[in-house]
Protein backbone atom coordinates (compact mmCIF):
# COMPACT_ATOMS: atom_id res chain seq x y z
CA UNK A 1 0.00 0.00 0.00
CA UNK A 2 1.59 3.32 -0.86
CA UNK A 3 1.92 6.10 1.64
CA UNK A 4 -0.75 9.41 0.84
CA UNK A 5 0.92 11.86 -1.16
CA UNK A 6 -0.77 14.75 1.31
CA UNK A 7 -1.58 14.71 4.69
CA UNK A 8 -3.64 17.20 6.82
CA UNK A 9 -2.61 18.20 9.63
CA UNK A 10 -3.26 20.48 12.95
CA UNK A 11 -0.39 22.72 13.60
CA UNK A 12 -0.16 26.26 15.52
CA UNK A 13 1.48 29.13 13.89
CA UNK A 14 2.21 32.72 14.60
CA UNK A 15 0.72 34.64 12.27
CA UNK A 16 0.69 38.69 12.02
CA UNK A 17 -2.89 40.29 12.60
CA UNK A 18 -3.85 43.15 10.32
CA UNK A 19 -6.51 44.67 13.19
CA UNK A 20 -8.90 47.45 11.49
CA UNK A 21 -9.90 50.46 13.78
CA UNK A 22 -12.30 52.19 11.00
CA UNK A 23 -15.25 50.94 8.88
CA UNK A 24 -13.83 53.89 6.32
CA UNK A 25 -12.60 51.73 3.44
CA UNK A 26 -10.29 54.71 2.56
CA UNK A 27 -8.76 55.19 5.84
CA UNK A 28 -8.04 51.77 6.17
CA UNK A 29 -6.44 51.69 2.91
CA UNK A 30 -4.20 54.92 3.18
CA UNK A 31 -3.15 53.54 6.66
CA UNK A 32 -2.04 50.86 5.43
CA UNK A 33 -0.22 52.54 3.05
CA UNK A 34 1.51 54.58 5.38
CA UNK A 35 2.26 51.65 8.08
CA UNK A 36 4.00 49.32 5.15
CA UNK A 37 5.81 52.30 3.60
CA UNK A 38 7.61 53.06 6.85
CA UNK A 39 9.66 49.96 6.56
CA UNK A 40 8.73 48.06 3.27
CA UNK A 41 10.90 45.24 3.83
CA UNK A 42 9.66 43.95 7.14
CA UNK A 43 6.07 43.52 5.34
CA UNK A 44 7.46 42.31 1.91
CA UNK A 45 5.38 38.82 1.28
CA UNK A 46 4.19 39.00 5.17
CA UNK A 47 1.11 36.48 5.35
CA UNK A 48 -1.36 38.44 7.22
CA UNK A 49 -4.32 37.55 8.65
CA UNK A 50 -7.11 41.02 8.88
CA UNK A 51 -8.66 41.19 11.88
CA UNK A 52 -12.29 43.28 10.77
CA UNK A 53 -12.79 44.32 14.82
CA UNK A 54 -16.41 43.92 13.40
CA UNK A 55 -16.11 47.18 11.22
CA UNK A 56 -17.86 46.91 7.68
CA UNK A 57 -15.57 47.57 5.30
CA UNK A 58 -15.19 47.11 1.65
CA UNK A 59 -13.02 43.89 1.98
CA UNK A 60 -12.23 42.94 -1.30
CA UNK A 61 -10.65 46.39 -1.42
CA UNK A 62 -8.72 46.01 1.74
CA UNK A 63 -7.09 43.05 0.80
CA UNK A 64 -6.32 44.09 -2.64
CA UNK A 65 -4.33 47.46 -1.26
CA UNK A 66 -2.68 45.20 1.15
CA UNK A 67 -1.22 42.64 -2.06
CA UNK A 68 -0.42 45.43 -3.45
CA UNK A 69 1.41 46.99 -0.70
CA UNK A 70 3.11 43.47 -0.68
CA UNK A 71 1.31 41.71 2.17
CA UNK A 72 -0.78 38.40 1.70
CA UNK A 73 -3.66 38.51 3.01
CA UNK A 74 -4.84 34.37 4.10
CA UNK A 75 -8.03 34.82 6.21
CA UNK A 76 -10.45 37.55 7.99
CA UNK A 77 -11.29 37.15 11.63
CA UNK A 78 -14.10 38.65 13.69
CA UNK A 79 -16.28 39.58 10.61
CA UNK A 80 -20.13 40.39 10.46
CA UNK A 81 -21.87 37.67 8.06
CA UNK A 82 -21.98 39.63 4.55
CA UNK A 83 -18.31 40.59 4.85
CA UNK A 84 -17.62 37.29 5.61
CA UNK A 85 -19.25 36.43 2.62
CA UNK A 86 -17.38 38.62 0.46
CA UNK A 87 -14.09 37.85 2.07
CA UNK A 88 -14.75 33.83 1.43
CA UNK A 89 -16.02 35.15 -2.41
CA UNK A 90 -12.42 37.31 -3.14
CA UNK A 91 -10.33 34.10 -1.80
CA UNK A 92 -10.30 34.64 1.72
CA UNK A 93 -10.72 32.23 4.84
CA UNK A 94 -12.90 33.05 7.64
CA UNK A 95 -12.10 32.38 10.86
CA UNK A 96 -14.27 32.29 14.17
CA UNK A 97 -13.54 34.95 16.76
CA UNK A 98 -12.38 32.09 19.25
CA UNK A 99 -9.25 30.98 16.78
CA UNK A 100 -7.97 34.88 17.76
CA UNK A 101 -5.84 34.11 20.95
CA UNK A 102 -3.83 37.29 21.22
CA UNK A 103 -4.33 41.08 20.55
CA UNK A 104 -0.76 41.69 20.07
CA UNK A 105 0.80 41.58 16.23
CA UNK A 106 3.78 39.94 17.96
CA UNK A 107 4.78 36.37 18.17
CA UNK A 108 4.86 34.95 21.57
CA UNK A 109 8.29 34.26 22.94
CA UNK A 110 7.93 30.73 23.40
CA UNK A 111 6.65 30.54 19.84
CA UNK A 112 9.59 32.25 18.02
CA UNK A 113 11.90 30.44 15.27
CA UNK A 114 15.12 29.71 16.04
CA UNK A 115 17.24 32.88 15.87
CA UNK A 116 18.65 33.90 12.61
CA UNK A 117 22.28 33.24 12.72
CA UNK A 118 25.21 35.13 10.27
CA UNK A 119 28.95 34.62 10.09
CA UNK A 120 29.67 37.28 6.72
CA UNK A 121 30.46 40.90 7.52
CA UNK A 122 27.51 43.02 7.33
CA UNK A 123 28.24 45.42 4.68
CA UNK A 124 27.53 49.34 4.35
CA UNK A 125 24.22 49.29 1.90
CA UNK A 126 23.55 45.81 3.01
CA UNK A 127 19.89 45.62 5.42
CA UNK A 128 19.36 42.09 7.46
CA UNK A 129 16.07 41.20 9.08
CA UNK A 130 15.32 38.73 11.41
CA UNK A 131 11.66 38.53 10.89
CA UNK A 132 10.17 37.11 14.45
CA UNK A 133 13.05 36.28 16.05
CA UNK A 134 16.73 37.37 17.25
CA UNK A 135 19.57 38.27 15.08
CA UNK A 136 22.79 37.01 15.70
CA UNK A 137 26.02 38.19 13.86
CA UNK A 138 29.15 36.76 14.04
CA UNK A 139 31.15 39.45 12.17
CA UNK A 140 31.29 42.99 12.25
CA UNK A 141 28.64 45.51 11.22
CA UNK A 142 29.84 48.48 8.97
CA UNK A 143 29.02 51.80 8.79
CA UNK A 144 26.02 51.95 6.18
CA UNK A 145 24.53 48.59 6.83
CA UNK A 146 21.17 48.04 8.68
CA UNK A 147 20.05 45.43 10.86
CA UNK A 148 16.62 44.39 11.92
CA UNK A 149 15.21 41.94 14.02
CA UNK A 150 11.74 41.16 16.53
CA UNK A 151 13.91 40.12 18.77
CA UNK A 152 16.91 41.16 20.06
CA UNK A 153 20.12 41.63 18.09
CA UNK A 154 23.54 40.49 19.48
CA UNK A 155 26.80 41.61 17.49
CA UNK A 156 30.06 39.28 18.43
CA UNK A 157 31.98 42.55 16.68
CA UNK A 158 32.11 45.96 15.81
CA UNK A 159 28.36 47.18 15.81
CA UNK A 160 29.00 50.29 13.11
CA UNK A 161 25.74 50.32 11.30
CA UNK A 162 22.38 50.64 12.31
CA UNK A 163 21.05 48.20 14.93
CA UNK A 164 16.82 48.05 15.41
CA UNK A 165 15.60 45.53 17.95
CA UNK A 166 12.20 45.17 18.56
CA UNK A 167 10.99 46.01 15.68
CA UNK A 168 7.37 45.13 15.90
CA UNK A 169 6.97 46.74 18.98
CA UNK A 170 8.70 43.96 21.47
CA UNK A 171 9.77 46.40 24.50
CA UNK A 172 11.72 43.82 25.94
CA UNK A 173 14.33 43.38 22.99
CA UNK A 174 18.13 44.40 23.61
CA UNK A 175 20.94 45.50 21.44
CA UNK A 176 24.24 43.54 22.31
CA UNK A 177 27.55 44.46 20.73
CA UNK A 178 31.26 43.78 21.63
CA UNK A 179 32.42 47.26 20.72
CA UNK A 180 29.54 50.15 20.13
CA UNK A 181 30.21 52.05 17.67
CA UNK A 182 27.18 52.78 15.91
CA UNK A 183 25.44 55.35 13.63
CA UNK A 184 21.72 54.11 15.70
CA UNK A 185 20.60 52.17 17.80
CA UNK A 186 16.69 51.77 18.58
CA UNK A 187 14.38 49.03 20.11
CA UNK A 188 10.80 49.08 19.82
CA UNK A 189 10.98 52.67 17.69
CA UNK A 190 12.73 54.54 20.44
CA UNK A 191 16.45 55.51 19.20
CA UNK A 192 19.38 57.37 19.81
CA UNK A 193 21.93 58.44 17.63
CA UNK A 194 25.55 58.32 17.56
CA UNK A 195 25.55 61.76 18.47
CA UNK A 196 23.61 60.60 21.65
CA UNK A 197 25.80 58.00 22.54
CA UNK A 198 27.77 59.39 25.28
CA UNK A 199 31.81 58.80 25.04
CA UNK A 200 32.13 56.42 27.64
CA UNK A 201 30.01 53.46 26.18
CA UNK A 202 31.63 54.58 22.56
CA UNK A 203 33.93 51.65 21.67
CA UNK A 204 33.18 49.27 24.23
CA UNK A 205 31.03 45.91 24.91
CA UNK A 206 27.52 47.32 25.60
CA UNK A 207 24.05 46.38 25.87
CA UNK A 208 21.31 48.71 24.71
CA UNK A 209 17.82 48.12 26.29
CA UNK A 210 14.80 50.17 27.67
CA UNK A 211 14.64 50.76 30.88
CA UNK A 212 10.74 52.37 31.57
CA UNK A 213 10.65 54.25 27.89
CA UNK A 214 14.09 55.42 27.78
CA UNK A 215 16.48 53.53 25.80
CA UNK A 216 19.73 53.35 28.35
CA UNK A 217 23.13 52.08 27.33
CA UNK A 218 25.56 49.72 29.66
CA UNK A 219 28.75 48.97 29.49
CA UNK A 220 29.55 45.42 29.76
CA UNK B 1 40.56 27.21 -16.69
CA UNK B 2 41.84 30.36 -16.93
CA UNK B 3 41.32 32.62 -13.09
CA UNK B 4 39.09 35.80 -13.65
CA UNK B 5 40.29 38.69 -11.04
CA UNK B 6 38.38 41.69 -10.77
CA UNK B 7 40.33 44.75 -9.98
CA UNK B 8 37.41 46.71 -8.09
CA UNK B 9 36.84 49.83 -5.25
CA UNK B 10 33.68 51.50 -5.63
CA UNK B 11 35.23 54.78 -5.28
CA UNK B 12 36.91 56.38 -8.27
CA UNK B 13 40.84 57.69 -8.46
CA UNK B 14 41.52 55.52 -5.98
CA UNK B 15 44.31 53.37 -8.72
CA UNK B 16 42.34 50.24 -10.13
CA UNK B 17 43.65 50.93 -13.28
CA UNK B 18 47.08 51.36 -11.82
CA UNK B 19 46.71 48.17 -10.27
CA UNK B 20 45.17 46.56 -12.83
CA UNK B 21 48.16 47.01 -15.03
CA UNK B 22 51.09 46.24 -12.78
CA UNK B 23 49.00 43.53 -11.88
CA UNK B 24 48.58 41.93 -14.79
CA UNK B 25 52.11 42.94 -16.23
CA UNK B 26 53.33 40.94 -12.87
CA UNK B 27 51.48 37.61 -13.65
CA UNK B 28 52.68 37.57 -17.46
CA UNK B 29 56.61 38.47 -16.08
CA UNK B 30 56.04 35.43 -13.33
CA UNK B 31 55.55 33.15 -16.77
CA UNK B 32 51.68 32.95 -16.51
CA UNK B 33 49.62 33.90 -19.80
CA UNK B 34 47.72 37.10 -18.70
CA UNK B 35 44.53 39.46 -20.33
CA UNK B 36 43.08 42.55 -18.86
CA UNK B 37 40.45 44.06 -19.95
CA UNK B 38 38.95 47.35 -19.46
CA UNK B 39 35.32 47.46 -18.49
CA UNK B 40 35.18 51.25 -18.38
CA UNK B 41 33.55 51.88 -21.75
CA UNK B 42 32.93 55.50 -22.25
CA UNK B 43 36.06 56.50 -19.96
CA UNK B 44 38.82 54.14 -21.59
CA UNK B 45 41.77 54.78 -19.35
CA UNK B 46 43.52 51.08 -19.29
CA UNK B 47 45.35 51.51 -22.77
CA UNK B 48 47.12 54.65 -22.04
CA UNK B 49 48.11 53.27 -18.95
CA UNK B 50 49.70 50.61 -21.07
CA UNK B 51 51.09 52.53 -23.62
CA UNK B 52 49.26 50.63 -26.44
CA UNK B 53 46.66 53.50 -27.23
CA UNK B 54 48.01 54.52 -30.58
CA UNK B 55 47.52 50.14 -31.60
CA UNK B 56 43.72 49.75 -30.89
CA UNK B 57 42.00 48.67 -34.10
CA UNK B 58 38.97 46.57 -32.52
CA UNK B 59 37.65 47.06 -28.55
CA UNK B 60 35.62 45.07 -26.14
CA UNK B 61 32.43 46.32 -27.12
CA UNK B 62 33.19 45.48 -30.83
CA UNK B 63 33.69 41.97 -29.85
CA UNK B 64 30.29 41.73 -28.00
CA UNK B 65 28.84 43.62 -30.83
CA UNK B 66 30.36 40.61 -32.87
CA UNK B 67 32.09 42.88 -35.11
CA UNK B 68 35.43 41.83 -34.63
CA UNK B 69 36.78 38.93 -33.38
CA UNK B 70 38.83 38.28 -30.45
CA UNK B 71 41.52 38.17 -32.37
CA UNK B 72 41.76 41.22 -33.73
CA UNK B 73 40.88 43.23 -30.66
CA UNK B 74 43.00 41.26 -28.30
CA UNK B 75 46.30 43.46 -28.00
CA UNK B 76 49.94 42.19 -27.63
CA UNK B 77 52.03 43.90 -25.31
CA UNK B 78 55.52 44.25 -26.89
CA UNK B 79 57.28 44.56 -23.29
CA UNK B 80 56.47 41.65 -21.92
CA UNK B 81 55.54 37.95 -23.22
CA UNK B 82 52.43 36.41 -22.27
CA UNK B 83 50.49 40.14 -21.62
CA UNK B 84 47.14 41.04 -23.57
CA UNK B 85 45.28 43.85 -23.56
CA UNK B 86 41.63 43.95 -24.40
CA UNK B 87 40.60 48.08 -24.98
CA UNK B 88 37.68 49.50 -23.50
CA UNK B 89 35.39 51.48 -26.55
CA UNK B 90 35.25 55.45 -26.25
CA UNK B 91 32.38 55.95 -27.89
CA UNK B 92 30.38 53.43 -26.43
CA UNK B 93 28.41 53.97 -23.11
CA UNK B 94 28.29 51.24 -20.16
CA UNK B 95 25.03 50.07 -22.07
CA UNK B 96 26.68 48.40 -25.09
CA UNK B 97 27.74 45.78 -21.91
CA UNK B 98 25.82 42.83 -22.00
CA UNK B 99 25.69 40.10 -19.28
CA UNK B 100 25.69 37.43 -21.86
CA UNK B 101 28.13 39.04 -24.35
CA UNK B 102 30.58 39.79 -21.39
CA UNK B 103 30.12 36.02 -20.60
CA UNK B 104 30.50 35.19 -24.13
CA UNK B 105 33.68 36.85 -24.34
CA UNK B 106 35.18 35.82 -21.32
CA UNK B 107 34.14 32.51 -21.99
CA UNK B 108 36.29 32.28 -25.09
CA UNK B 109 39.39 34.09 -23.44
CA UNK B 110 39.61 31.29 -20.47
CA UNK B 111 40.23 28.69 -23.34
CA UNK B 112 43.14 30.79 -24.02
CA UNK B 113 44.75 32.56 -20.52
CA UNK B 114 45.24 31.24 -17.14
CA UNK B 115 44.52 35.09 -15.86
CA UNK B 116 42.21 37.24 -16.86
CA UNK B 117 42.01 40.61 -15.01
CA UNK B 118 39.08 42.83 -15.22
CA UNK B 119 40.03 46.56 -14.50
CA UNK B 120 36.21 47.66 -13.22
CA UNK B 121 34.92 51.07 -13.64
CA UNK B 122 34.38 53.48 -10.63
CA UNK B 123 30.68 53.24 -8.90
CA UNK B 124 28.10 50.41 -8.34
CA UNK B 125 26.45 50.76 -11.56
CA UNK B 126 26.51 47.98 -14.58
CA UNK B 127 29.82 48.33 -15.40
CA UNK B 128 31.18 47.57 -12.48
CA UNK B 129 28.78 44.63 -11.28
CA UNK B 130 29.29 43.02 -14.79
CA UNK B 131 33.40 43.93 -14.53
CA UNK B 132 32.69 41.64 -11.39
CA UNK B 133 29.52 39.40 -12.16
CA UNK B 134 32.10 36.24 -13.05
CA UNK B 135 34.71 36.79 -10.99
CA UNK B 136 36.42 34.17 -8.96
CA UNK B 137 38.71 36.46 -7.03
CA UNK B 138 38.76 40.17 -6.36
CA UNK B 139 41.13 42.72 -5.59
CA UNK B 140 39.63 45.68 -3.71
CA UNK B 141 41.78 48.77 -4.50
CA UNK B 142 41.08 51.55 -0.82
CA UNK B 143 43.10 54.36 0.01
CA UNK B 144 43.73 54.92 3.54
CA UNK B 145 40.56 57.42 4.28
CA UNK B 146 37.32 57.31 5.17
CA UNK B 147 35.28 57.47 2.18
CA UNK B 148 37.13 55.16 0.15
CA UNK B 149 36.77 52.46 2.65
CA UNK B 150 33.14 53.09 3.13
CA UNK B 151 32.61 52.74 -0.52
CA UNK B 152 34.80 49.76 -0.61
CA UNK B 153 32.71 47.78 1.83
CA UNK B 154 30.19 48.78 -0.36
CA UNK B 155 31.44 46.49 -3.16
CA UNK B 156 32.27 44.16 -0.73
CA UNK B 157 28.61 43.44 0.05
CA UNK B 158 27.51 43.60 -3.59
CA UNK B 159 30.54 41.26 -4.04
CA UNK B 160 29.45 38.30 -1.73
CA UNK B 161 25.61 38.64 -2.90
CA UNK B 162 25.03 39.86 -6.70
CA UNK B 163 27.84 38.28 -8.28
CA UNK B 164 27.18 34.52 -9.89
CA UNK B 165 29.70 32.90 -7.97
CA UNK B 166 27.47 34.37 -4.69
CA UNK B 167 24.52 33.48 -6.42
CA UNK B 168 25.26 29.69 -6.97
CA UNK B 169 26.44 29.48 -2.96
CA UNK B 170 30.09 29.95 -3.31
CA UNK B 171 32.41 33.12 -2.24
CA UNK B 172 34.60 35.53 -4.16
CA UNK B 173 38.29 35.08 -2.27
CA UNK B 174 38.65 38.69 -1.59
CA UNK B 175 41.92 40.56 -1.51
CA UNK B 176 42.65 43.93 -0.26
CA UNK B 177 45.24 46.84 -1.83
CA UNK B 178 45.76 49.47 -0.22
CA UNK B 179 47.00 52.26 -2.25
CA UNK B 180 48.35 55.91 -1.82
CA UNK B 181 50.24 55.19 1.71
CA UNK B 182 51.84 57.63 3.19
CA UNK B 183 53.31 56.07 6.29
CA UNK B 184 54.20 60.21 7.35
CA UNK B 185 50.80 61.11 7.50
CA UNK B 186 49.51 57.93 9.00
CA UNK B 187 52.14 58.57 11.81
CA UNK B 188 50.86 61.97 12.14
CA UNK B 189 47.27 61.05 12.29
CA UNK B 190 46.39 62.23 9.10
CA UNK B 191 45.54 59.29 7.18
CA UNK B 192 43.92 56.24 8.42
CA UNK B 193 46.56 53.30 9.21
CA UNK B 194 46.75 49.93 7.79
CA UNK B 195 45.77 48.37 10.65
CA UNK B 196 42.54 50.83 10.51
CA UNK B 197 41.62 49.62 7.05
CA UNK B 198 41.99 45.82 7.70
CA UNK B 199 40.23 46.20 11.00
CA UNK B 200 37.09 47.87 8.98
CA UNK B 201 37.50 45.70 6.05
CA UNK B 202 37.78 42.63 7.43
CA UNK B 203 39.34 40.31 4.93
CA UNK B 204 42.67 39.63 3.92
CA UNK B 205 45.75 42.45 3.27
CA UNK B 206 46.98 41.23 -0.22
CA UNK B 207 49.83 44.39 -0.81
CA UNK B 208 50.01 48.22 0.45
CA UNK B 209 51.70 50.38 -2.53
CA UNK B 210 53.31 53.56 -1.10
CA UNK B 211 52.30 57.07 -2.42
CA UNK B 212 54.79 58.09 -4.68
CA UNK B 213 55.51 60.43 -7.93
CA UNK B 214 56.54 57.78 -10.10
CA UNK B 215 53.25 56.43 -10.23
CA UNK B 216 52.20 59.73 -12.37
CA UNK B 217 55.29 59.56 -14.25
CA UNK B 218 54.40 55.82 -15.32
CA UNK B 219 51.30 56.97 -16.75
CA UNK B 220 52.55 59.83 -18.27
CA UNK B 221 55.09 57.12 -20.07
CA UNK B 222 52.72 54.81 -20.87
CA UNK B 223 54.25 52.26 -19.15
CA UNK B 224 53.24 50.42 -15.58
CA UNK B 225 54.42 51.47 -12.47
CA UNK B 226 55.41 47.60 -11.71
CA UNK B 227 58.32 47.58 -14.78
CA UNK B 228 60.07 51.18 -13.35
CA UNK B 229 63.65 50.29 -11.85
CA UNK B 230 64.41 50.99 -8.74
CA UNK B 231 60.91 52.12 -7.47
CA UNK B 232 58.99 51.43 -3.92
CA UNK B 233 55.90 51.14 -5.74
CA UNK B 234 56.64 49.16 -8.59
CA UNK B 235 58.60 47.11 -5.71
CA UNK B 236 55.39 46.57 -3.71
CA UNK B 237 53.77 46.03 -6.54
CA UNK B 238 56.06 42.85 -7.73
CA UNK B 239 55.45 41.97 -3.83
CA UNK B 240 51.92 42.00 -3.69
CA UNK B 241 51.90 39.91 -7.35
CA UNK B 242 54.26 37.38 -5.61
CA UNK B 243 51.77 37.17 -2.73
CA UNK B 244 48.90 36.39 -4.86
CA UNK B 245 50.85 33.43 -6.38
CA UNK B 246 51.45 31.71 -3.22
CA UNK B 247 55.00 33.03 -1.69
CA UNK B 248 55.07 34.40 1.91
CA UNK B 249 56.57 38.38 1.92
CA UNK B 250 56.65 40.59 4.19
CA UNK B 251 55.18 44.03 3.79
CA UNK B 252 57.26 46.75 3.27
CA UNK B 253 57.29 50.55 3.14
CA UNK B 254 54.96 50.35 6.15
CA UNK B 255 56.94 53.20 8.26
CA UNK B 256 58.18 56.83 8.31
CA UNK B 257 60.78 57.28 6.22
CA UNK B 258 63.59 59.06 8.66
CA UNK B 259 63.74 62.81 7.92
CA UNK B 260 65.92 63.92 5.07
CA UNK B 261 68.82 66.78 6.53
CA UNK B 262 67.07 69.61 5.68
CA UNK B 263 63.44 68.58 7.09
CA UNK B 264 65.51 67.99 10.28
CA UNK B 265 67.29 71.53 9.96
CA UNK B 266 64.16 72.95 9.54
CA UNK B 267 61.81 70.94 11.91
CA UNK B 268 59.78 70.50 8.52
Amino acid sequence: MSQNDVIFKGRVMSLTVLRLNSSDTERVTAGIETEVARAPKLFNGLPVLIDLNRHAVDIARVADIARAQGLMPVAVVDADEATAATARASGLGVLQQGALDTQTARPRSDERPAARIVDQPVRSGQQLYARGTDLVIHAPVSAGAEVLADGSIHVYGPLRGRALAGCRGDESARIFCQSLEAELVAVAGNYLVAEDIASEHRDRPSMVRLVEDTLTIENL
Amino acid sequence: MAKIIVVTSGKGGVGKTTTSASFATGLAQAGHKTVVIDFDVGLRNLDLIMGVERRVVFDFINVIAGEATLKQALIKDKRVENLYILAASQTRDKDALTEAGVARVIDELSKDFEYIVCDSPAGIEKGALLAMHFADEALIVTNPEVSSVRDSDRVLGILSSKTARAKSGESVREHLVITRYDANRVARGEMLSVEDVKDILAIPLLGVIPESKDVLNASNQGSPVISLPDVQAAEAYKDMVARFLGEERAHRFLDPSSKGFLNRLFGG
